[in-house]
């Protein structure tokens, strides 16, 4: 979705409602799914399993184990329902080709609509099924409302995330608002603009980079009032805007913040409860957007009339705000492209939660099990639990090794998993 | 008995992966099947459960994505060894896929331009990042960024392809119920797929029309009956093997060649080349550049996700 911005951009042309509206379904279906998988298959076995259970359960078919078939069955059902809506609208669910330069290759029918009236109504249900969940299983139990309120997995940073005009949450237009750590607004910027604002940092032993706000300069692995770092993710989205644009997402909006003790909330592992929240926006936003009848009409596309030259794109990818630039040839080529990922932006978040979390956790004396590593990684899957989807090709397993050393620098013990 | 299987991306999207949890239901059907030794993505095995496999312990390997690092490739030999069966997920373990467009540059152009030229970054010090790298706490070592991006058969034999940008995921199911079944084809096949043209199978009407011009779609809102090459767009679906159940087209996009070439088929430009042939209206040598000269990129056009497979293989150093 980006890139089709973007290329609308390249070419200097806006869709026709209708199509910016398929684009947006599509994508709040993609949402749901992208969301639902990490919830339910990657972070909710740490919660529902458990943080130190054995590694070959800890995952969706021991979850399934612990809360029933049923549930498991439902919860696939629900992700095959985004999946589908997704192949009504574009044909396919990953890779939609549909997507074209100034609109889409193709318009809505009735009879489709039809069939996906009843799905984003289900979908609504099983966003607030995965509330009610996570008030159940997490919020319910005392040991995890410690992990997530605690020491060891919180960061202070700025925050960012794409808001509508009325500074609310969207994932496919608007624009990128940044808060400081005591969520004063720092600046909003528009798509082309985006190189003021953000710059990215190279270190020696990564492929990946850190990007960080450019206006306060790179200064470090640094948190607190004043660094230069923000996140960009489902908590950072909602610390980054003054609500959600729809009723039922707004109340649990509330509730979180509330229970959190205020806003923006520092506490990295309510980016679970974050990303909840944001299916039940998803879902609440696709049943306005399939009874809203200039859906069906048969104008999807716009022919350009420009010669393409350059054109940014950003939308919010499910772990963070995704910018696309492309210059091109006059023929619509690109022959540059500069991109900056969802997870690319939490790279030194990620790094600095991984430090805390191992300094909380692994204590002078104290055995260092299978467990208690897992507890590192969990401060990392918070925000991806692929980091090859921010590298792009580079590593997809995570090589987590930890030496533990006494004071005058000897290695006494190493851990790898 | 259980099946037991590693599933492992090298260079790819992880769309093969979802496409995977895409079988939906049939999931529960595969975990009863099978018992999964490694799989980064969904579960929490690491490398060093695979090492301590003895060779040949795995029924089958299923590898998605291509050969770009030095990590891709050890995984990929490691799975080789430990693995009866090795079988290609995917157009880029396949044939290398939307990476493989990388083979136009050279692995220095391309660091390069991320970490120092691209626009937003700031690196006065020109900082590449590197292989080893030595801090208080000890070395850091990272994958070697390879200058050429292969296809998993250029380093490890594999026995099957299960092609697609990403697999449908119903043709996933049924490649790996092909195991479990007993009933795998000859080594070298592809499977999950058909054995004929996508053409043959296109719901778009053929007219035997020839054309003077070729177009991009951005450029014309193309009838949704017809067949796109006879309306001067390049669609792929002559040369590319059927089993997509036609996809893109059905939503108005012209096929760009993600399954593959058909058997016997190595390369899918070449292929393409000949059925472009058949449709162009002049007959004379200079009249036909002419109108060849209007597909524009035809090389990444033709070899969108084939590029480290093809006949050329990458640029010319």
């Amino acid at each position: 979705m980006a890139s089709g911005k973007a290329v609308d951009a390249v070419y200097n042309i806006k869709p026709p409602p209708a199509a910016t509206k398929l684009r947006e379904l599509y994508y709040q279906a993609h949402f749901i799914h992208s969301h639902a998988a990490h919830f339910y298959a990657l972070a909710a076995p740490d919660f529902v399993v458990g943080p130190d259970a054995p590694a070959a359960e800890r995952n969706i078919l021991g979850l399934i184990g612990k809360v029933g078939l049923e549930v498991g069955k439902e919860v696939i059902r629900q992700r095959a329902i985004s999946q589908d809506i997704q192949i009504i609208i574009g044909g396919r669910a990953t890779h939609p080709v549909w997507n074209l330069p100034g609109g889409v290759a193709k318009a809505l029918t009735k009879e489709e609509r039809e069939k996906v009236r009843p799905m984003v109504v289900e979908q609504l249900g099983f966003a607030e099924f995965g509330l009610k969940l996570f008030a159940d299983v997490v919020m319910g139990n005392k040991a995890y409302v410690d992990l997530i309120i605690g020491d060891g997995y919180e960061l202070v940073t700025n925050y960012m995330g794409l808001v509508d005009d009325q500074n609310k949450v969207n994932f496919f237009d608007g624009k990128v608002r940044v808060v400081d750590t005591e969520g004063n607004e720092l600046f909003k910027y528009t798509e082309p603009e985006y190189m003021e604002y953000i710059a990215e940092h190279v270190e020696p032993y990564t492929y990946l980079k850190f990007p960080y706000l450019k206006k306060m300069g790179w200064d470090g692995f640094k948190e607190g009032k004043g660094t230069s770092i923000y996140q960009a993710a489902p908590l950072a989205r909602l610390n980054a805007a003054e609500g959600m644009a729809t009723p039922k997402a707004q109340a649990e909006f509330e509730k979180m913040y509330e229970t959190l003790g205020g806003k923006p909330s520092h506490k990295l592992l309510a980016a679970h409860w974050a990303r909840l929240i944001e299916i039940v926006y998803s879902a609440e936003r696709m049943i306005e957007l399939v009874e809203d009848d200039e859906i069906l009409d048969p104008n999807v596309r716009v022919m350009p009339s420009t010669t393409p030259s350059e054109g940014v794109g950003i939308i919010e990818a499910p772990r963070g705000t995704l910018t696309h630039h492309y210059w091109t040839d006059e023929n619509g080529i690109v022959t540059k492209a500069n991109l900056i990922v969802g997870t690319t932006n939490n790279n030194a978040p990620i790094s600095m939660a991984v430090k805390k979390a191992a300094q909380t956790f692994i204590k002078k004396g104290g055995e260092v099990t299978d467990g208690l590593l897992n507890m590192v990684e969990m401060a990392f899957r918070l925000f991806d639990p692929c980091f090859s989807c921010a590298t792009h090709s580079l590593p997809g397993q995570m090589p987590l090794t930890v030496e533990i050393k006494n004071k005058d620098g000897e290695t006494i013990e190493t851990v790898s998993r | 008995m259980k099946l037991k299987v590693g599933i492992y991306w090298g260079a790819a999207c992880g769309g093969c992966d979802v496409a995977i949890l895409d079988t939906h239901e049939k999931l529960l059907d595969i975990a009863a099947k099978m018992d999964i030794y490694l799989w980064p993505i969904a579960l929490d095995f690491k490398y060093d459960d695979v090492k301590k496999m003895e060779d040949g312990y795995l029924d089958a390997a299923i590898y998605s994505g291509a050969i770009r690092n030095s990590e891709n490739e050890e995984i990929a030999i490691l799975l080789r060894k430990k693995s009866k069966v090795m079988i290609a997920l995917g157009a880029c373990a396949h044939l290398g896929g939307i990476p493989g467009l990388a083979n136009f540059y050279t692995r220095d152009e391309m660091l390069k331009r991320i970490y120092i030229d691209s626009e937003s970054t700031i690196n006065e010090e020109g900082v590449i990042p590197l292989e080893s790298w030595n801090v208080k706490e000890g070395e850091l070592d990272l994958p070697r960024f390879y200058n050429t991006v292969k296809t998993l058969d250029q380093v490890v034999d594999v026995e099957y392809y299960i092609p697609g940008c990403p697999p449908v995921p119903l043709q996933i199911y049924s490649a790996l119920s092909l195991i479990w079944d007993d009933m795998l084809p000859p080594v070298g096949s592809v499977i999950g797929a058909g054995d004929k043209a996508l053409c043959e199978s296109c719901p778009r009407v053929k007219e035997e029309k020839t054309i003077s011009e070729f177009k991009r779609i951005q450029q014309v809102l193309p009838d949704p009956e017809k067949c796109f090459l006879e309306q001067g767009l390049v669609c792929l679906g002559a040369a590319t093997r059927s089993g997509c159940g036609a996809r893109c087209i059905k939503s108005g996009v012209p096929c760009r060649g993600c399954y593959g070439p058909l058997d016997d088929v190595p390369d899918l430009g070449i292929k393409m080349l000949s059925a472009i042939a058949s449709v162009l209206e002049p007959k004379e040598e200079k009249e036909i550049d002419d109108v060849l000269d209007t597909i524009v990129d035809p090389l990444r056009t033709f070899h969108r996700f084939s590029m480290p497979a093809s006949i050329l293989r990458r640029k010319k150093e």
